[in-house]
């Protein structure tokens, strides 16, 4: 099925994200994941029914070329240094990104489903939410953590397109306004850390602890 | 009424931004609060006349979210009157962005109350961190940027779990083929069919998520941050304001567990995330040299409190949810008078900070009863709620947890008057900073009418509250 196509490409995404050096390849993977996934309840076949066509070009639209125009601006200003900057090895990533994919196979079988409901669908939604959160903690640039927190975001809205037949369009509204709204207020706060600092390097923001 | 009270907040931020006064800007402050105070008063009054209006499918009225807004509507008229005169203490610093933000959040938490779909909720709690984030950087140096970048990306990742949970709670329905519009009464009624598995994993995801945002433990590293590098007034919105509002969206949840026969599970988690905050907090207030980061400490303390209180149910939810009241007023005289030590001090540090009952005797003297009201003495609303709580969790056979209770109440208790004592009575460090802080009617009258509201509530809870407190409970119990 076209839908299983998607999400095998979804979690090849995640693999490729955490292996990735430039910060550019890195959202331009991010991007790619949120488009795939706007596309996807097309590809179950639901194009027929408008509410679902709406928020199918709502979200492709948020994710495929808003956040990236977003991004664009955040990167423009920052003009050398255009590496991702990880704590921790990318064969490392690769395991923990490896290991938090079976982690997540793992624990959707304790999750009962609907009769039909493709068997990846669950696993694939939390190993994306693993590995956003993975990318957030193990990589230095404020950008690179953005991406993180947008592949995070990704992995929620995997989630969301089990109910997408059932999804009040109000809501799925407001979660990518406020998706949008957030990385907008991320990209201020990281321009601020840049003249700051003159870096986007989190390793910076260690002064308060006790 | 609901329309009235989300609007005008936002129409007021509007208004704020098109304003190039300064001095009328700083105005539409307490403007707003008076009203939204009045609003909300009368649409109270209203319900208690005519019943609760809770049927609608997005927005309505009940007694839970009644209670947490009219909280959350007194504290901001407390910070709203105090607003004027310390923003005039820093003139330097463009308060625009500040007003917009303050009030925007106003319109959020009133969302926030009225809201009854799990995803409204949601949409509002991460609108108030987004507006809260820029208060955090009020200050504009590097300090106050490192902890508002950690408050947007920890609140962020916090709040995207918690709609995780939101759509493993619909799933649940889904489950059970109780289907859109998903409203939280709704989902209480037909909580029986829901899927276990989906509803247990979506209170865990809840809890982490709004966990996050009122700062429980070990969810909480963010807040020292938050609260020591913003102004005061800042400090008392986030710690009587957002935190009352995540409180909210988590017991929303908390009731449809309840209501399916799985507060057990639930009850658990909440005592064990409870005690976890207030012995953490513990540890870090020990020593503590910094008296605004003891404050933000003493907030994951109650957050603690408030869980476990809900976790021990009975009378000890309810006096839980009158303990979100007493915690928001004390909070908010505690903040405001650290902002006015502070501002007074130039420093927030022990050894600078000493003996400031001479310096600024009227922000030391509420900032001396403040902390006895926030550690549970008498007469003072807190002790009130703390001691409900205690007995509470005696009366309902758990001792030990009690017990345990009592001793970290207590061990808080000294921990925060060492510092304490030292920051008001201490002598006065011989290098002293001048600055030209002094106490002004203006900083302080805030600061006293919140350490009075909360002696009130201490004495005489009004009959009217308390049916509401009553009603509150019961829903929170899983009745709608």
């Amino acid at each position: 099925m076209l839908a299983d196509v998607f999400i095998a490409l979804i979690m090849l995404t995640n693999f490729t994200l955490v292996v990735t050096n430039r910060i550019q390849k890195a959202i331009q993977l991010a991007v790619l994941q949120g488009v795939i996934l706007g596309l996807l309840p097309l590809a179950m076949g639901l194009w027929r029914i408008p509410h679902i066509v709406l928020m199918c070009a709502a979200a492709i639209a948020v994710k495929g070329w808003l956040i990236p125009s977003l991004f664009r601006r955040a990167m423009r200003q920052v003009k050398i240094d255009r590496e991702v900057g990880p704590y921790i090895s990318f064969s490392a990533s690769l395991l923990l990104c490896a290991v938090g994919t079976g982690f997540a196979i793992a624990l959707a079988k304790y999750l009962p489903l609907k009769l039909g409901t493709p068997r990846l669908w669950v696993p694939a939604s939390l190993a994306t939410l693993l590995t956003g959160f993975l990318l957030l903690v193990s990589r230095r640039k404020a950008i690179t953590q953005v991406v993180g927190y947008l592949v995070l975001e990704n992995g929620i809205y995997l989630f969301a397109l089990l109910l997408v037949e059932e999804m009040a369009l109000l809501v799925e509204a407001g979660i990518l306004l406020d998706l949008f709204v957030g990385i907008f207020v991320m990209g201020i706060v990281i321009n601020h850390i840049r003249t700051a600092f003159d870096s986007i390097d989190t390793r910076q923001l260690a002064a308060l602890k006790e | 009424m609901a329309w009235y009270l989300i609007l005008l907040p936002l129409l007021a931020a509007g208004v704020a931004y098109r304003t190039e006064s300064v001095s009328r800007r700083i105005q539409l402050l307490p403007l707003t609060a008076v009203l939204h105070l009045a609003g909300l008063v009368v649409a109270l009054v209203l319900a208690s006349l005519r019943g609760w209006d809770a049927r609608g499918v997005w927005l309505g009225l009940d007694a839970l979210g009644g209670w947490v807004l009219l909280v959350v509507s007194v504290l901001f008229a407390l910070c709203a009157f105090y607003a004027p005169a310390y923003l005039a203490l820093r003139p330097e610093r463009d308060n625009r962005i500040f007003i917009v933000c303050f009030l925007c959040f106003l319109g959020m938490a009133s969302l926030v109350a009225h809201a009854r779909h799990p995803g409204l909720v949601w949409v509002a709690m991460e609108t108030t961190t987004l507006t809260s984030a820029p208060l955090l950087y009020f200050n504009h140096n590097k300090h106050s940027l490192e902890a508002a970048w950690k408050y947007l990306i920890i609140g962020s990742v916090g709040i995207a779990l918690a709609l995780l949970g939101t759509f493993f709670l619909a799933y649940a329905a889904h489950m059970g083929d109780v289907n859109e519009p998903l409203q939280y009464s709704r989902l209480m009624l037909e909580a029986e069919k829901l899927s276990r598995p989906w509803l247990r994993a979506g209170f865990v995801l809840t809890l982490i998520g709004y966990g996050t945002k009122m700062g429980l433990a070990p969810l909480h590293t963010w807040k020292p941050d938050a609260y020591g590098e913003t102004p005061g007034i800042v400090g008392a919105l986030l710690a009587g304001g957002v935190t009352s509002c995540a409180f909210l969206a988590l017991l929303r949840v908390y009731a449809v567990v309840a209501a399916a026969g799985e507060a057990a599970f639930a009850q658990e988690l909440l005592i064990g995330f409870g005690l976890l905050s207030m012995a953490w907090a513990l540890v870090l207030m020990i020593r503590q040299q910094d008296f605004k980061r003891l404050l933000a400490y003493s907030s994951v303390e109650h957050m603690g409190i408030l869980v476990f209180g809900i976790g021990i149910g009975g009378v000890a939810a309810r006096y839980a949810l009158f303990h979100l009241a007493a915690n928001a007023l004390v909070k908010s005289a505690l903040f405001m008078s650290a902002g006015n030590i502070h501002r007074c001090y130039a420093s927030r540090q022990l050894p600078q900070v000493t003996g400031a009952i001479r310096r600024t005797p009227v922000s030391a003297w509420v900032f001396l009863l403040g902390f006895l009201a926030v550690t549970g003495m008498p007469p003072f609303a807190p002790f009130i709620s703390e001691f409900y709580i205690a007995s509470g969790s005696f009366a309902q056979s758990h001792p030990w947890l009690g017990a345990l209770y009592l001793c970290l109440l207590g061990g808080i208790f000294l921990a925060m008057s060492d510092t304490v004592l030292k920051v008001v009575f201490g002598t006065p460090s011989p290098r002293r900073v001048r600055t030209p802080y002094a106490d002004t009617p203006a900083t302080t009258v805030p600061l006293v009418a919140a350490l009075g509201l909360a002696l009130i509530l201490g004495l005489w809870l009004p009959g009217p509250l308390d049916t509401m407190l009553h009603s509150a409970s019961t829903w929170v119990e899983g009745q709608p």
